[in-house]
């Protein structure tokens, strides 16, 4: 025997589909509303951090101890990260200029690459790695332990002593690392230039920076202001605004290095059309 | 005029007598999201007392010295510290405020990044701006000395024990000589042997520095040894506020499982 399901009354549609919409609607609302409270949260947060910048009672103390740790204690990943983006781009490329016969190219195109992209782009991507996350972790787990709070008793305002120092100290310290990249690199790419051929040091040095002029320089320097002043502030942001249990330490850790990557990446494309636009 | 203020404020903390109240809360009410944590709660502390404030976990008891001190800012009411109203003061006024109250964090709240040398020196240089170093390392030997750990000058917070780091906490607490000390769970975590020492301590500090203390607790052992007077927070609200045999004799059933 064959069972024939009752028919739904239209009426029974109406209210079935009215309350899968309602509910997708309630959804949605929240999402949009958490994305809203969340972009407010962060143009307070710089608001405020901006405020503080500029108020008397500067921490300078804390601020060239920041100094001190996002700048020399990153030299040795650094000087790591590269002296082999040189000599890696080095080995890549010769390749390629070598079945054009324009090998003599090598240093000029080794170090523009460098010095316009390769040299800020990567060193910041690396400083995400650990200056944001470790500013995350930091921030976090002084928030999880009372340390903020106990700073707002001693009359310390916390915005000023641990946010704009720390945002200060990366603004200024990635570009100096920048440049300090970009010199390994090329010392990196003379060594892979040696490995299949002979080049002497100062021939190569004079080769790459024959072809690099002031406006290679520029661009890349002041993106790499901008570079620092992202990591810093979404490290110190994920840290201050982390929850309340120790988990959140891990999850603010986690975002800040997730974040401060993918708009390090968002600013260079900007920069990139900036620049792009004022040369020609 | 901000100046005469804070004279004002360090003449007052001099002159006002064993019976005024050196904290005064009327009708303050906070609540976060749609939870009412306190309602319209008013109590009043007196010069060199130590007032235990009792409660359920959630009762409202930390959040209520956390408005003390303005770290948290509550929807209504008045909190009248040093005869300054913390909530309707601004940042440099509620700074000079905070001159003059001691706060002992629940989880202790020293710096991790610093040494306990640094851990005391972080609120001297900031409300003692008058101190040298000299002065400053006198203090900081001194402090030490009362919670009986001068060998821990130069350790790191991680290298102490629960028991240490609550003491080093007491330590940079006073040594600021606040008028008023606020405790939040003094004893959490602590073995009983500890808990003993570090409510010792509590007495010892407010015979030695004339302070007067808000101690936020659930540890029945460690508000028998400290209370001069007692209050029980329930829902948000005082339940009852007494001294420490009224609560003991008491037949009410909420009262009475706590001092079982």
């Amino acid at each position: 025997m064959k069972i024939i399901p009752p028919v739904k009354k239209v009426k029974d549609i109406v209210i079935h589909q009215t309350i899968k919409l309602s509910e997708k609607t309630i959804a949605k609302t929240e999402i949009a509303n958490n994305f809203l409270t969340e972009f407010a949260d962060v143009i307070l947060f710089i608001s405020r951090m901006l405020k503080e910048t500029f108020s008397r009672n500067f921490e300078v103390r804390e601020f060239f101890h920041q100094c001190f740790l996002i700048g020399y204690k990153s030299l040795p990943l650094i000087s790591v990260t590269g002296t082999i983006m040189g000599f890696v781009l080095t080995i890549q490329s010769r390749p390629v200029l070598v079945s054009f016969g324009a090998v003599t190219m090598l240093p000029g195109m080794v170090a523009v690459s460098l010095i316009r992209e390769m040299g800020p782009v990567i060193t910041a991507l690396i400083c995400s790695g650990k200056i944001a996350s470790g500013m995350g972790a930091e921030l976090g787990s002084m928030k999880v332990t009372e340390q903020i709070e106990a700073m707002e008793v001693s009359s310390t305002h916390p915005m000023r002593f641990l946010v704009v120092t720390r945002v200060l100290a990366a603004t200024l310290m990635i570009p100096l690392l920048v440049l300090y990249a970009d010199g390994l690199g090329i010392i990196g790419s003379w060594i892979g230039a040696n490995l299949k051929g002979d080049v002497s040091f100062v021939l190569f040095f004079s080769q790459a920076f024959s072809h690099i002029d002031f406006i290679d320089f520029l661009p890349a320097v002041v993106k790499s202001f901008f570079f620092g002043a992202v990591i810093g502030l979404v490290g110190t942001y994920k840290g201050y605004n982390a929850g309340r249990g120790t988990e959140s330490v891990g999850i603010a850790a986690n975002s800040a290095v997730v974040m401060a990557s993918l708009l390090v990446l968002i600013v260079d494309m900007i920069a990139v059309q900036i620049t792009d636009m004022m040369i020609l | 005029m901000k100046t005469n203020q804070t004279e004002l404020l360090n003449e007052d903390l001099i002159q006002i007598s064993f019976n005024d109240p050196i904290i005064e809360i009327t009708d303050l009410s906070i609540a976060f999201g749609t939870q009412q944590v306190l309602k319209n709660l008013s109590l009043k502390l007196f010069n060199g007392e130590n007032l235990v404030v009792l409660g359920k976990s959630g009762s409202g008891k930390s959040v209520l010295i956390k408005c003390i001190v303005g770290l948290l800012r509550a929807e209504s009411g008045s909190i009248m510290v040093f005869n300054q109203d913390v909530m309707s003061i601004n940042e440099n006024e509620l700074s000079e405020v905070r001159k003059g109250v001691g706060f002992l964090f629940q989880s202790g709240a020293l710096y991790d990044s610093m040494t306990v040398k640094q851990n005391l020196e972080f609120p001297l240089i900031r409300l003692k701006k008058e101190l040298n170093q000299k002065q400053r390392d006198e203090k900081i030997e001194e402090a030490l000395e009362n919670v009986g750990l001068k060998e821990a000058l130069h350790k790191m917070p991680s290298q102490l024990s629960g028991g240490m780091r609550k003491r080093i906490s007491l330590a940079r607490t006073i040594i600021v000589d606040p008028k008023i000390l606020l405790y939040d769970e003094p004893t959490t975590g602590l073995d009983p042997v500890t808990s003993d020492e570090i409510s010792l301590l509590i007495n010892e500090i407010q015979k030695k520095y004339k302070t007067s203390s808000i101690i936020i607790t659930h540890d029945i052992e460690c508000a028998r040894a400290t209370a001069d007077r007692l209050i029980m927070l329930q829902n948000g609200q005082i339940y009852a506020n007494g001294s420490i045999e009224s609560y003991e004799k008491s037949t009410d059933s909420v009262i009475k499982s706590f001092f079982k």
